[in-house]
């Protein structure tokens, strides 16, 4: 007899998601979850949370951390990793320059986030990292719509788009030789309203920046960026009070905010389904090309 | 609200995208910005609209051939429904794609030219997606508007699909035509073909009923990671974790571990900080059973009941997938759920070629062969035929040498 009674589309990606985890768990010597301590990493936390308790996680936190990160993303890194109770490794852009590996760039629209790329390989190669956990979502972007949820990367952390394993059903092929690693992306088949309707549902709580509050901004690039001491500024830039909220938490030198008055979690579900301006829209290193992310995927970023 | 996911098939220039592309803008779900890349791309159809295929391409590669390559995953939702959309390639050299697309799919949108009618690549198409064990298809008859909308043209389509589908043996086909550059019965009902009664592309996928196996007799868990916490206050405690693969488990139920055979019976379901009595498919759970016995990652437990065929020895469909042949002499991995072991392809039986769908003779499988073979495990499988219960029947061929997918196993029956 069949009967018709379906999950729920959070149910069901929920479940989907901690399937994914599980099998990181059991194909794995050396996993890690990449935290950037953004809501979709922290969704995945959740998620690992539902796979593995009462149990230990079975992999390590890692934070790429550029050191312009918003304090409020720190503070609750740190909150959070403590009531986890889970083990925290920082890989440190700051280190990688120190040891002369990447150059910081220079002028107006100056970023650390390229350069995590090398500090992430270094900190996989460093800990012997078989698979990294990333919350990366295919509707983010053109590129990721392709990727698969289990990505062989070389050892260069490169992904080549036309050499993809198939995958199929839900049986994911986890073997790499040696020097190769997996990322895994547990919430490939999630939207970003999604995980706001799951963040909701399950009362997670999040940093304090993903909601409406004030703050120093200026325009650049027709975007709106907070004002601090790690953008470089010069006279032309004026500064502005504004209410203000992000979209994503990436570094401070990249990561642009949107004018808002979404105080709650609800306004900010209810601006998201009339919002006309997909996520990765707020990020101004995917604005480069067309290609960016492609370009960035293939030279071992996230 | 639930997930609907389908898979798109047509050959290049059936418009594919381009239905897609209008799925989504009719449907309002493109965002702003894509909107506005969209419209600074130089890409334009003749009369200067945007063209919607460009929504679902992806990859560089593909923009600069113009053609799909590869899997594309798209998103949308009405009030009604969520859907993902596997977009896959159409030509016969992206038929492992295509076999990928359609292995997570509930539904099959199979388009033809209205101008062309059913031509060999449709066989094809409608052979793979039988194959895959999809149960719900459409024919979409695209390009209506090139043909006058004409009725009789769309009535000898159906026809000739309708011989079509009992040769592959599909039995749901919802036969649509429509225009997807024009937009007619794709979200609205088209006014060019007053003659069409039926509902548009749209209302169909968000009201057709999916089959979802809870039946008792599918009760099928593979064990994917044991819980065993060894704290202090949790010294004995022991879950097994899984994702529940179909059927339906209650407390109380006896259930049996494949392949060791020991029975036991399910004193506890845990779904994280719940204790529901009953786990149905789909769910990831957390099994507690009343016995300690020995189980670990790729064994499967089923209710005692009803209890699957457990063997070595399978014969299985096959749908090679790599540029290296098959090689009947190599010892390649099979994984089926969360197990993994050795096997060899002991025999082929049968290669099928998918454009007549006549059997060939045939020991050599080639990148995107399909055919009937029996496969010889070092570890004994426990499995469901495929087209019978897809979660428990299918499964992937590894190469040893490259850790690279293969083949894709649609088992079928014990062999003797
Ligand atoms: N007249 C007409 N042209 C169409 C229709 N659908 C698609 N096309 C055109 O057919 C060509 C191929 O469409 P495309 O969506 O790229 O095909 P794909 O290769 O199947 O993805 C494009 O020039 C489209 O504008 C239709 O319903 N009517």
């Amino acid at each position: 007899m069949t009967n018709h009674n379906q999950l729920d589309y959070l149910d069901e990606l929920e479940a989907e998601a901690i399937h994914i985890l599980r099998e990181v768990a059991g194909q794995f010597e050396r996993p890690a979850l990449l935290f950037s301590g953004g809501k979709d990493s922290i969704t995945l936390v959740r998620l690992a949370e539902k796979a593995f308790r009462p149990g230990k996680f079975p992999f390590p936190l890692v934070h790429i951390d550029t050191g312009h990160n918003f304090i409020e993303t720190i503070q609750y890194r740190d909150d959070m990793v403590a009531r986890l109770g889970e083990k925290l490794i920082v890989g440190l852009v700051q280190d990688s320059i120190d040891q002369g590996k990447v150059v910081e760039q220079k002028g107006k629209n100056a970023s650390r986030n390229p350069l995590q790329t090398v500090t992430l390989l270094d900190t996989i190669a460093d800990n012997k990292f078989d698979a990294c956990i990333g919350g990366a979502r295919r509707d983010e972007e053109k590129a990721r719509a392709k990727e698969r949820i289990f990505s062989v990367r070389d050892e260069f952390g490169q992904w080549d788009p036309k050499r993809q394993r198939p995958e199929l059903w839900n049986i994911y092929n986890g073997k790499i030789h040696k020097g190769e690693n997996v990322r895994v992306f547990p919430i490939s088949n999630w939207t970003e309203l999604d995980v706001w309707n799951y963040i909701r549902r399950e009362n997670i709580a999040l940093p304090s920046i993903y909601f409406a509050h004030e703050r120093d901004t200026i325009v650049r690039n027709g975007q709106l960026m907070a004002a601090n001491e790690v953008l470089n500024m010069d006279a032309d830039d004026v500064i502005e009070r504004r209410t203000v909220r992000f979209r994503t938490v990436g570094d401070m030198t990249c990561t642009a905010a949107v004018a808002s008055e979404a105080f709650l979690i609800d306004d900010i579900i209810d601006e998201i389904s009339n919002s006309k301006i997909s996520e990765r829209g707020a990020r101004m290193d995917d604005k480069v090309s067309e290609a960016a992310m492609e370009d960035r995927k293939k030279g071992g970023y996230f | 609200m639930d997930i609907l996911k389908f898979l798109t098939a047509g050959s290049v220039d059936d418009g594919k995208s381009t239905l897609i592309g209008r799925l989504l803008y009719d449907s309002d779900s493109i965002l702003l910005d894509q909107l506005e890349a969209l419209q600074s791309s130089n890409r334009k159809n003749d009369d200067g609209t945007i063209d919607l295929a460009i929504l679902t391409d992806g990859l560089k590669a593909e923009r600069e051939q113009g053609i799909t390559i590869d899997v594309a995953y798209k998103y949308f939702q009405t009030d009604k429904r969520k859907f993902i959309i596997a977009d896959t390639p159409g030509h016969i050299q992206y038929t492992r794609n295509m076999v990928t697309g359609a292995s997570n799919a509930n539904l099959a949108i199979i388009l033809v030219d209205a101008r062309k009618g059913v031509i060999e690549q449709t066989i094809r198409h409608s052979f793979l997606v039988s194959l895959l064990g999809i149960q719900q298809v459409v024919l979409a008859i695209n390009k209506m508007d090139m043909v006058d909308y004409s009725e009789d043209v769309y009535n000898k389509i159906v026809a000739d699909y309708k011989v079509l589908a009992g040769k592959v043996d599909l039995k749901n086909v919802h036969y649509l035509p429509v225009s997807a550059l024009k937009g007619d019965n794709i979200v609205n009902n088209s006014t060019n073909m007053p003659w069409y009664p039926g509902e548009s592309l749209l209302h169909f996928l968000e009201t057709v009923e999916l089959n979802i196996d809870n039946s008792t007799e599918h009760a099928r868990f593979p064990v994917q990671w044991v819980v065993r916490p060894q704290t202090d206050e949790l010294h004995d405690y022991r879950g097994y974790a899984g994702r529940v693969s179909s059927g339906s488990f209650k407390v109380n139920d006896k259930v049996t571990v494949l392949p060791s055979g020991f029975t036991s019976t399910i004193s506890k379901i845990e779904v994280f900080d719940k204790e529901p009595a009953e786990a149905t498919a789909g769910m990831s759970i957390t099994m507690h059973l009343a016995d300690e016995i020995d189980i670990s990652r790729g064994d499967l437990l089923v209710n005692s009941s009803y209890q699957p065929q457990v063997s070595q020895l399978i014969e299985a469909d096959l749908c090679w997938m790599d540029t290296r042949a098959l090689d009947t002499t190599h010892t390649y991995f099979i994984q089926h759920n969360s197990k993994v072991t050795r096997c060899k392809i002991q025999e082929t039986l049968y290669k099928v070629n998918i454009n007549t769908l006549e059997k060939e003779q045939s020991e050599d499988f080639k990148l995107n062969d399909i055919g009937r073979i029996i496969i010889k495990t070092a570890d004994p499988l426990a499995f469901d035929a495929y087209q019978e219960n897809k979660a428990n029947g299918g499964a992937i061929i590894i190469d040893s040498r490259t850790n690279v997918t293969v083949g894709a196993v649609m088992l079928r029956s014990v062999a003797d």
